[in-house]
């Protein structure tokens, strides 16, 4: 038995050299809950005479974008059309990635927003590493459509900000299904949710228990990952004890004296800590709800004292305060156009953030919802963020804006390499625009997912997708 | 526009608004949206003096030494409603001492008082930061709304213009709010039918002559404060669920009261209804999802809708700053231009009794105006100057500072 799980493990580390994976491995043989996510075949599309916005940084005019077998496959003028091809004339029409939102509680907070549905927050204990938002998603919420239509192709669904750590993370495609399991992006890393300043230290000093203050705050991430830490020497301890053990039982095979040789016992498995262990890794990123510039950097500080690296601050109203060390140490901002003061730690915000935050070199800066309502418009989110830019004197044009909400997203969840921009060998998820997406009046008319259509503008389904929305009075496709 | 020339206009407004000369102001070749027809008046001239709007027309002349802005075609709209809200009554919502929006219910929900007298008016403070991070946007007006406590009536609320005074609230506008429906079941203990046993009860009240009942309702002031709204006086019904409306439609035609909906989130499903009855709805157009139960039938056209079937319409939702972008959203979903401009402008003043005054850029208007760097509609579109009762507004808030203070710097901390 023993044995056995251990060739399991090697194997493992080798695909993913973790000990995160390791220590799951050890107990189950596959990675639980897996995706079964696959796109459904499709015939290759070309798409004519558009102005792409790439998501590189790049535009090209009357440009054409060749999908086939679910990916990217050319981007150019003057392409021919493969045998079987469907063809889209997109004269006038803009083509850019598949948008993409770091930040959506769609599925763990759905609508209708309801006491049953309300699955964001654990919210019994200021660590909750131990939580998967995977496990809280309804697939049936009406606002992945509505999203959908809105040009979101892929999107990050986080546990909320009640707790300091709220639990991990899950990367969705926003398909139609009926399990969550059949939305999650294979191969995707979990990211882990942390939170600082009003929302820990208020929900549980409201239950008069730790943390009630900002430095309350601290000291509890400060313990999690300290005994993060011992977890993880725990395994290694083991770990090497094994091979010591396998070695030692090898040599002296034979001999008859294995029945002196014991194994080592592993240690307990704790959910929670595990999640931490994939932090202190690298494996893990690590996403901050964090709005003041102070605090981040103390964030900033704690990822150097346990040697973690955070992936993306999310909200961050003052980043632009933050703007040259965020881009320093390849922190990205997940940030909102225009939300400002509904709260004292977000008093400070400004039209001009996300634009401040992209300007230092090597920045990453991103428009994100935390909203089913702002999902549908992030373009228009982008465009906001965009003229306040140009309007303080930056230079803005559309090709830099887009990677806002498409390669600089993919960047924050460590997609990079698969999706997020228009280039030969990326998944083929891609938006037609009827028009220039940075303005009010723009409709996503088509939208594909690794390369199949799964939103037509034209041609609306004429059921919901939503089982909650089908067969409801007035609930026909939105408009 | 140049901007040596911008800032020369500017002082010369200064000027002349510091000195006691009648202050006149000619903003000359701008492209007027007029709210009077539905096309925009191409390169034209709007005369203001003394806080009004004089003259709409071509080859305008001003007194001389009168600050002449030379608009270069740019859009020139009325000053914009920013919808029902809390602009200078709340500054930071989840901060309590800082919000004044409307009345707690400590009391058990079943044993509670109404408080029609209440009128969140009186918490105004225009020298919220809120107010100049509003105005500089295009909003120049707003209604402040106390419907969002714990009761179904919330109480008084008003029009106040956005131009820095405490004298802000504008005449006429008073309304009474109310909300009916599901999410406030647990103050009609247990079901929604509830709510119009209770208003009824509180309009006996109010006819009634006499002292107060052992468990009445209502105070004496808030008998005298409902009756003025059961004469004619304005009611605004937060209302989402189409079998609502039409329970509210039938109450209000008995009651004697004139209603205006807030939300109507179904709306659509009894614009017939709405039309006939000449209801007119304040909505947000961006209200799509089934948040509610209330909300199941939400459509992104419920603006376009209402409005092919001839109900008033004016928006409301998000930060007052915002609400063009819900309005450009609006056209984009099929409702014409012209009507979304005008659910902005005139159509919400009509709504609060402010139209002889407010909403359009005609002679005898007061002077709220808004010269644009494009398309008012288009979220890519900025305010390049306001003007609140003909004074320019100094274009400068709390958020433009902290930006200029952290944009010329690389800034390592």
């Amino acid at each position: 038995m023993i044995s056995q799980a251990v060739n399991n493990m090697n194997i493992k580390r080798s695909l993913c050299g973790s000990l995160l994976c390791a220590v799951a491995s050890a107990a189950l043989a596959a990675e639980p809950y897996p995706s079964t996510y696959k796109a459904p075949a499709s015939p290759p599309t070309l798409i004519r005479h558009a102005t792409v916005l790439t998501g590189t940084g790049a535009r090209l005019d009357n440009a054409d974008v060749l999908l086939a077998d679910g990916l990217v496959r050319a981007v150019a003028a003057g392409l021919s059309a493969p045998d079987g091809a469907k063809v889209i004339d997109a004269t006038g029409r803009w083509v850019t990635p598949g948008l993409i939102d770091v930040h959506s509680h769609m599925g763990v907070a759905a609508v209708p927003y309801t006491k049953s549905l309300d699955d964001a927050n654990e919210d019994t204990d200021p660590v909750s590493a131990q939580v998967w938002a995977e496990h809280s998603i309804w697939p049936q919420d009406p606002a992945f459509a509505t999203a959908l239509a809105g040009g979101i192709t892929t999107l990050q669904i986080l546990p909320g900000s009640a707790d300091l750590i709220g639990g991990r993370s899950v990367i969705l495609k926003n398909v139609p299904a009926v399990t969550y399991q059949a939305m999650k992006l294979p191969d995707a890393r979990y990211g882990v949710k942390m939170a600082c300043g009003e929302n820990p230290k208020g929900v549980f000093g409201s239950k008069h228990q730790a943390p009630s203050t900002r430095m309350g705050n601290v000291a509890g991430f400060r313990q999690a990952f300290i005994e993060a830490q011992t977890y993880q020497r725990e395994w290694e301890k083991y770990q090497r004890d094994l091979a010591a053990y396998e070695s030692e039982k090898g040599s002296k095979s034979g001999k008859g004296k294995e029945k002196d040789l014991q194994p080592p016992t592993p240690p307990k498995r704790n959910l929670k800590l595990e999640t931490l262990v994939g932090v202190l890794k690298g494996e893990t990123p690590v996403h901050v709800h964090c709005y003041r510039a102070d605090e981040m950097a103390t964030m900033l500080d704690l990822a150097d004292e346990f040697n973690f690296r955070i992936a993306a601050f999310h909200h961050g109203v003052e980043a632009y305060k933050i703007a040259d060390r965020l881009a320093e140490k390849g922190v990205c901002g997940a940030l909102w156009a225009d939300w400002w003061g509904f709260k004292l730690e977000a008093y400070d915000g400004i039209q001009e953030n996300v634009a401040i935050v992209d300007r230092p070199a090597n920045s990453c800066a991103m428009l994100h919802s935390d909203s089913a309502g702002t999902i549908q418009r992030l373009n228009q989110e982008a465009a906001k963020a965009m003229a306040r830019g140009v309007h303080a004197g930056l230079n803005i044009p559309p090709e830099r804006a887009i990677r806002w909400i498409t390669s600089n997203p993919a960047k924050a969840l460590g997609l990079s390499d698969r999706t997020g921009s228009l280039e030969v060998g990326k998944m083929g998820d891609l938006v037609v625009w009827n028009r220039d997406p940075f303005s009010v009046y723009a409709r996503a008319d088509l939208v594909f997912i690794d390369g199949a259509l799964r939103f037509d503008r034209q041609h609306p389904r004429e059921e919901p997708s939503s089982d909650f929305m089908l067969g409801q009075p007035g609930a026909t496709e939105q408009p | 526009m140049k901007t040596t020339r911008w800032f020369a206009f500017l002082a010369a407004a200064f000027l002349v608004s510091e000195s006691s000369i009648a202050s006149e102001l000619l903003i000359r070749g701008a492209k007027v949206y007029t709210l009077t027809s539905p096309n925009p008046m191409e390169r034209t001239d709007v005369l203001v003096r003394n806080r009004m709007i004089v003259a709409v027309g071509k080859n305008l002349t001003a007194a001389a030494g009168a600050p002449i802005m030379d608009a270069a075609n740019h859009p020139l709209t009325p000053g914009l409603w920013g919808g029902l809200s809390e602009v200078g009554v709340i500054e930071i919502p989840r901060e309590g001492d800082t919000a004044d929006a409307s009345q707690g219910a400590d009391s058990p929900p079943w044993h509670q008082q109404w408080r029609p007298e209440f009128d969140v008016t009186l918490a105004y403070n225009p020298r919220s930061s809120v107010v100049p991070i509003t105005r500089i946007e295009g909003v120049t007006w707003t209604v402040l709304d106390p419907s969002s406590g714990d009761s179904i009536v919330g109480g008084q609320g008003a029009a106040v213009t956005l131009d820095g005074t405490y004298d802000a609230v504008l005449r006429g506008s008073r309304s009474l709010f109310v909300q009916l429906g599901g999410g406030i079941r647990k103050i009609s203990n247990g079901s929604r039918a509830g709510q119009y046993m209770l208003l009824d009860q509180a309009i006996r009240e109010a006819r009634a002559s006499g002292t107060s009942a052992e468990g009445a309702l209502l105070h004496p002031a808030g008998r005298e404060a409902l009756l003025r709204y059961l004469d004619g006086g304005r009611v605004v019904f937060a209302v989402e669920r189409a079998a609502d409306i039409l329970q509210l439609i039938a109450f209000v035609q008995r009651a004697g009261i004139k209603p205006v909906i807030a939300g109507g989130s179904e709306a659509w499903v009894v614009a017939k209804e709405l039309a006939r009855a000449d209801i007119p709805v304040i909505l947000d157009p961006l209200q799509n999802l089934p948040s509610g139960f209330d909300q199941l039938a939400s459509r992104l056209d419920n603006a376009a809708r209402l409005h092919q079937a001839g109900v008033r319409i004016a928006f409301s939702g998000g930060y007052p700053r915002g609400i063009r972008q819900p309005a450009g959203n609006a056209v984009a979903a099929g409702l014409p231009w012209n009507v979304a401009l005008a659910s902005i402008t005139s159509t919400p003043a009509e709504i609060f009794g402010l139209g002889a005054d407010r909403g359009r850029i005609a002679p005898g208007q007061i002077a709220d105006l808004v010269l644009w760097d494009g398309d008012p509609l288009e979220v890519t579109t900025i305010a390049k100057q306001v003007w609140i009762a003909g004074q320019p507004v100094t274009m400068r808030s709390r958020q433009t500072v902290l930006r200029d203070r952290y944009l010329p710097r690389a800034n390592p901390n």
